[in-house]
């Protein structure tokens, strides 16, 4: 497969060289979307990890004793949501508003920031009864699953609020709509991740 | 398009340099891997030769080739044809594929028969070669990977060592190895391939060894500071010799029980052999589950009751302020230790559950 | 200043931290001290901070960037040589009474530093080095598809590389194996810095790998000339292209792996402890997924320099270059489905263990198949035995044997008797020296003129070349003896001395070796003496087949003044044989990534960041993480990241070049 970026005429080929400047393709998305591949691959080996290690209770409580379900489904319904709302901000980029833009972000970043609440509020309260990561092997590959997943998401709330300040600055040109469309994989990227979470761990997990 | 191969010429000489090797390996010297004493070792000696001797088939060939084409094409030998733009022969390519697809399905299928029959976990089925070992009792051996020696537990007999390994000639010895601390591996290169021997769990070795004498032991896989002189004699003697040497140790006194193991267990090098005249009957169950401390919980329970879905809430905090190989060395005293204490008085004997 | 207050501030960095009480580090760190010093001196004396900073530190060149790598490689050589050095000297002279010069405590980080710097530091830096500097010449375009990614990639590298050395001198190093396994490198049983030295350098030169990796697959899947097609690639970048996959789709794994052993280390979890639930097995698996994909890594490249070089000096077209990419690309998938070879005599079962050996055996197939492919090149071909091709036929009669062993260690039985053995240490220094070291010394020979304009000194390279082949086999040939004699690997202290003699021949081999690497530094410094007579004005000193050889020496910073048309395979040997004549007018101004320091300043950083971990200094952790993640976003309000060359000044260039080709004449 030829990348060009126009056709060659007949002189060129003669010539051997282009004579016009010539433009790569630009690879950003492609970039992106191998590094979040990558990305991916980490968390295959947490979910592996807690897979082997998932029923290691060390004579403690089990996922079925701790999960709260109802919470876990109002964060579910959080994250989903935001990327509805993150949906609803590239539509809008698509059609270079950028007040809806920046609305839609908002309010993305802060249903973000209420699944982050929810999660630390979990966490807390797990560590708080004593099962913390350090209690058993179950225990320590949840939170480190269901934690490398909520450091991505604040990661991505941080980069959120960064686009917003760039594009109120510089509008929605072509490099503010690429960088908006790398963030938008990675949101979606973690929604996918977590619908593995909760249907492996906490669903799973609940089972006797 | 012929190819012009001189093998007889160039070549011969090339063959056999690389033979050497092998040769030298066929002799043996005192290689103990070329030249072993247990049937189990014998047999993976004799698959490195068939191995080699399979691969050789294509090495000799092509490094003689190479040799000689650099020879002969080099650029001052004006005589020798030039053809720049011969880039592609589908029958050579297809002699390329298959001629090293060829030996690999043999030994592929050499591979997949040995491996089966040389399963470390799996039962002897002959002492030597035309000897079955049928009617044969074994011999079982327990074997304890420590910082940094070897503990053995004879538990037919009662009795235990350190550093010293005793076996009777052509009697079959299956081995249980697990370790206190860190991975090692068992190795008697005169007896059988190693395998490893890892905390919380058991591995199986199963060996025999056909000749007496006193060969090397040692661990094989990297441990910690005192590695290097984790190392132990194993002894391989007949029937008669083998009773003799029980009685003394014996004789010898000692018994190693949970406390004396605890002992054992802190980290020391260059350990002299020990024996100990009787040996506690759980002790090694109780290593492998790692509870000889009294007050802490069998691995098998902990493993039960996970397999039921824990203890639930009520198993939080079901861990005393002892920590335990977490943050400090196994064996190493003092100090803030944790571990999931046993919910039953520990009592010799197996768990109730 | 109260206790705490000193614990804080320095975390548990204590002054006991600095080895004063071992000669050996002293006496090293005079020695480093004093070298360091007057390379900071003669830069201030000859005032070339300045350039330094802007022409290299800052570049987002492939082409500067490529030679600091090699340049990065070459330093760690030395220092991972050494260690070589040292632990021969030890086994040479330690056996009954006498104990040798180095315990086991220090010995023991030797010949682990020595596995992580030789791979992480020496033999990643130089593949990487190579596909950076002749990736994007090859396939015709000015740069890698994200400069800066570039930049930042190298300076993560050298950051990992800066924890490893300092800690030389602060604290020590990992004595836990190369692999550093569970329950060994867990807190129980390394409670001391060592291993988080180990964590930390290479969690920050694995970003840079990473990084790197999908640089170079997105700049050979977007950024070819127009015309070249897949299958009109150089080999050398396909092979670049299967190693940049195998990077990126497996490093993540060494990530997470080594993320587990810091919660375990920092956070007390129990992924890798005995008690409470954990599986160090696990580790070893997890590991050995990442551990074999990157042998791959290593090797693939030195293939795909074999293959350029053979060609290129046999004066003949690579023969079968399908079947070349076909079996580097059945080499890339099959590396995933061997990685249980490493670890046989775990216990996994005779199925299990079977079906690994297996799959490893197949590997060899298409191996076997390039060395093949390399021979029918030689054949009728007319060779110049210049450096580069030296090195190829050394390689291939020296890595064959290694693979030879490679196959016998993927029997299990095989195996049993002789895994962790010196016969393994042999074996995989046989294909890692054999294969990629040679492969490295051919691709570096070859593409010197590229990068400074002039050949380097052949006399000193083929003494160099003879002292490494013959030095390799002197060194390890006694190693695949004693793995046949039941010696075991990293042991510090022998008791049979019939072992001896075997050991002090291996040592004179390290020697031997020794004189080709001090050769190679003096082939350096020769040639950068002799540059004008070793000059290269044509661009195209061997008579190449690809793109690359169609620039001058060294290439204008945009590399070509118009982008390349490709029409055949072996791009620039069609184009001379048609009759290609160099474009002298019509020149426009070209678009170029603009050189920045950001890169410089983020690994710094994480190298701060690196060292609070490794002490504890908790605050300082804190301050250089927020640190770190405020210099990356002000990067990103960086928008300001290229400018125009002038027409005017690529005239400039390309009538230079016009008036030296014509000088030639």
């Amino acid at each position: 497969m030829a990348s060009q970026a126009h056709a060659l005429t007949e002189a060129d080929k003669k010539r051997f060289y282009m004579t016009e400047e010539h433009h790569p393709e630009n690879g950003t998305l492609l970039g992106f979307w191998i590094y979040l591949m990558s990305d991916c691959l980490i968390f295959a080996v947490l979910f592996a990890t807690y897979a082997v290690l998932g029923r290691n209770y060390a004579a403690g409580p089990s996922g079925a004793d701790l999960f709260d379900l109802p919470l876990v489904a109002v964060n579910t319904g959080l994250l989903l949501l935001s990327s509805i709302t993150y949906g609803f901000a590239m539509i809008s980029a698509q059609a270079k508003k950028v007040k809806p833009v920046l609305a839609w972000l908002a309010i993305t970043g802060l249903l973000g920031l209420g699944f982050l609440s929810l999660e630390l509020y979990e966490f807390h309260h797990l560590i708080h009864e004593g099962a913390g990561p350090q209690r058993s092997a179950f225990l320590s590959s949840f939170f480190v699953l269901v934690g490398t997943h909520g450091l991505h998401v604040t990661f991505g709330i941080i980069w959120l609020v960064t686009l917003m300040v760039q594009v109120a600055q510089r509008g929605l040109g072509a490099e503010m709509k690429r960088r908006l469309m790398c963030l938008s994989m990675f949101w979606h990227f973690l929604d996918v991740v977590w619908i593995g979470v909760f249907s492996f761990v906490y669903l799973l997990g609940v089972l006797k | 398009m012929r190819l012009n191969f001189r093998l007889k010429k160039s070549s011969i000489p090339l063959k056999m340099l690389a033979l050497t090797p092998l040769i030298l390996a066929l002799g043996g010297c005192d290689w103990v891997v070329m030249n072993p004493s247990g049937d189990i070792a014998a047999q993976q000696r004799d698959l490195i030769i068939i191995a080699t001797v399979l691969m050789l088939l294509i090495i000799v060939p092509v490094i003689a080739l190479t040799l000689f084409f650099a020879w002969k094409y080099r650029r001052s030998n004006e005589a020798a044809k030039y053809e720049p733009d011969w880039h592609h022969s589908t029958r050579l390519e297809i002699i390329i594929w298959a001629a090293p697809l060829v030996i690999i399905t043999i030994l592929g299928a050499v591979t997949w028969s040995s491996t089966h029959l040389l399963d470390p976990y799996r039962p002897l089925d002959r002492i030597a070669p035309g000897r079955s070992a049928e009617n044969v009792k074994p011999l079982k051996v327990q074997v304890v990977a420590l910082d940094w020696k070897w503990l053995f537990i004879y538990p037919e007999l009662g009795i235990a060592t350190v550093n010293e390994l005793a076996a009777p000639v052509d009697r079959p010895l299956n081995f249980e190895l697990t370790s206190s601390s860190v991975m090692n591996s068992f190795y008697v290169p005169a007896l059988a391939g190693q395998i490893y021997a890892m905390p919380g769990m058991t591995t199986k070795l199963h060996a025999v060894i056909n000749k007496p004498g006193v060969y090397d032991g040692f661990s094989a896989n990297y441990s910690g500071e005192g590695f290097s002189h984790m190392r132990f004699k194993f002894r391989g003697m007949s029937e008669a010799q083998f009773v003799r040497w029980t009685q003394e140790v014996r004789k010898g006194g000692g018994r190693l029980d949970g406390s004396r193991y605890l002992v054992l267990e802190k980290p020391s090098e260059k350990v002299p052999p020990q024996r100990f005249a009787a040996v506690d009957a759980d002790l090694f169950h109780k290593a492998v589950n790692r509870c000889v401390e009294p007050g802490k919980m069998c691995q098998h329970d902990m493993m039960a009751i996970d397999a039921k879905g824990g203890l639930g809430m009520a198993g939080v905090y079901n861990v005393t302020t002892l920590e335990y190989d977490k943050r400090t060395r196994r064996g190493e005293g003092g100090g803030f230790r944790s571990f999931v204490a046993a919910l039953c008085a520990p009592f010799a004997g197996p768990s109730a559950r | 200043m109260s206790p705490d207050l000193v614990k804080f501030i320095f975390g548990r960095l204590t002054w006991d931290a600095i080895p004063l009480h071992e000669p050996i580090l002293l006496v090293t760190f005079a020695m480093v001290a004093l070298g360091g010093l007057t390379v900071l001196a003669l830069l201030t004396r000859y005032k070339l901070w300045g350039y330094l900073w802007r022409e290299w530190l800052t570049s987002v060149d492939h082409k500067k960037i490529g030679v600091m790598y090699i340049i990065l490689a070459i330093v760690m050589l030395l220092r991972g040589f050494a260690d070589a050095l040292m632990m021969r000297a030890q086994q040479a002279m330690a056996f009954g009474e006498v104990a040798g010069y180095l315990p086991p405590h220090h010995y023991d980080q030797i010949f682990t530093a020595h596995g992580v710097i030789m791979i992480f530091f020496v033999a990643m830096p130089l593949v990487t080095g190579l596909m950076n500097l002749s990736v994007p010449l090859q396939i015709g375009a000015r740069d890698v598809a994200f400069p800066f990614l570039n930049n930042f990639s190298f300076w993560m590298t050298v950051g990992g590389a800066v924890l490893v050395m300092a800690s030389l001198f602060v604290g020590e190093f990992a004595r836990t194996g190369w692999l550093a396994y569970p329950p060994l490198s867990n807190l129980a049983y390394s409670p001391d810095v060592g291993v988080d030295y180990y964590i930390w350098a290479l969690q920050v030169a694995g970003v840079g790998t990473t990084l790197s990796g999908i640089n170079l697959v997105v700049t050979i899947i977007k950024m070819r000339a127009p015309g070249m097609s897949l299958m009109k690639m150089p080999v050398f970048t396909w092979t670049a292209l299967c190693t940049n996959v195998l990077i990126v789709a497996t490093f993540p794994i060494l990530t997470a792996t080594l993320a587990l052993l810091t919660a375990d280390r920092y956070l007390l979890t129990n992924f890798f402890t005995n008690d409470f639930g954990g599986n160090p097995m696990m580790y070893v698996n997890l590991i050995w997924i990442w551990g074999h994909p990157e042998v791959y890594i290593l090797i693939l490249p030195a293939f795909g320099v074999f293959s350029e070089v053979v060609s290129t000096f046999c004066g003949k077209r690579l023969f079968g270059y399908s079947s070349m990419v076909y079996a580097t690309v059945v080499i890339t998938i099959l590396s995933y489905i061997v990685w249980l070879h490493h670890f046989f005599t775990m216990g996994s079962g005779a199925s299990v263990n079977s079906f690994f050996g297996i799959t490893t055996m197949i590997i060899s197939i298409p191996t076997g198949a390039k060395i093949f492919n390399w021979l029918f090149t030689m054949y009728r071909g007319r060779i110049r035995f210049e450096v580069p091709m030296l090195w190829t036929v050394g390689f291939m009669v020296t890595f064959v044997i290694g693979g030879m062993t490679g196959v016998l260690l993927a029997v299990p039985p095989a195996d049993f008797v002789l895994h962790n053995s010196l016969f393994l240490i042999a074996h995989f220094h046989n294909v890692i020296i054999g294969g990629v070291v040679f492969g490295m010394f051919a691709g570096i020979t070859y593409w010197f003129p590229k990068a400074f304009g002039f050949k380097l000194d052949p006399f000193w390279g083929k003494v160099s070349f003879w002292c490494w082949l013959v030095g390799f086999w002197v060194a390890f040939t006694p190693l695949y003896v004693l793995g046949l004699m039941g010696v075991t690997r990293r042991m510090s202290h022998f008791e049979d001395p019939s072992l001896q003699i075997w050991f002090v021949i291996a040592a004179i081999g390290a020697v031997i070796i020794l004189c080709g690497i001090v050769a190679f530094l003096v082939q350096i410094v020769v040639s950068i003496r002799n540059r004008e007579a070793l000059r290269d004005v044509t661009g195209d000193p061997w008579g190449g087949r690809t793109l690359e050889w169609s620039t001058s020496s060294p290439p204008p910073a945009y590399n070509f003044a118009f982008t390349p048309v490709v029409s055949e395979l072996d791009a620039w040997w069609d184009m001379k044989a048609r009759g290609y004549q160099r474009p002298t007018s019509g020149f426009i101004p070209i678009h170029m990534p603009a050189n920045t320091g950001a890169g410089v300043v983020l690994a710094g950083i994480s190298v701060v960041l690196g060292f609070a971990l490794i002490w504890h200094i908790w605050w300082l952790a804190a301050v250089s993480f927020v640190a770190l993640i405020g210099a990356a976003i002000a990067h990103t309000f960086n928008f300001k990241r290229d400018y125009y060359i002038p027409a005017e000044e690529v005239v400039r260039v390309e009538d230079a070049r016009t008036k030296a080709l014509r000088s030639l004449t």
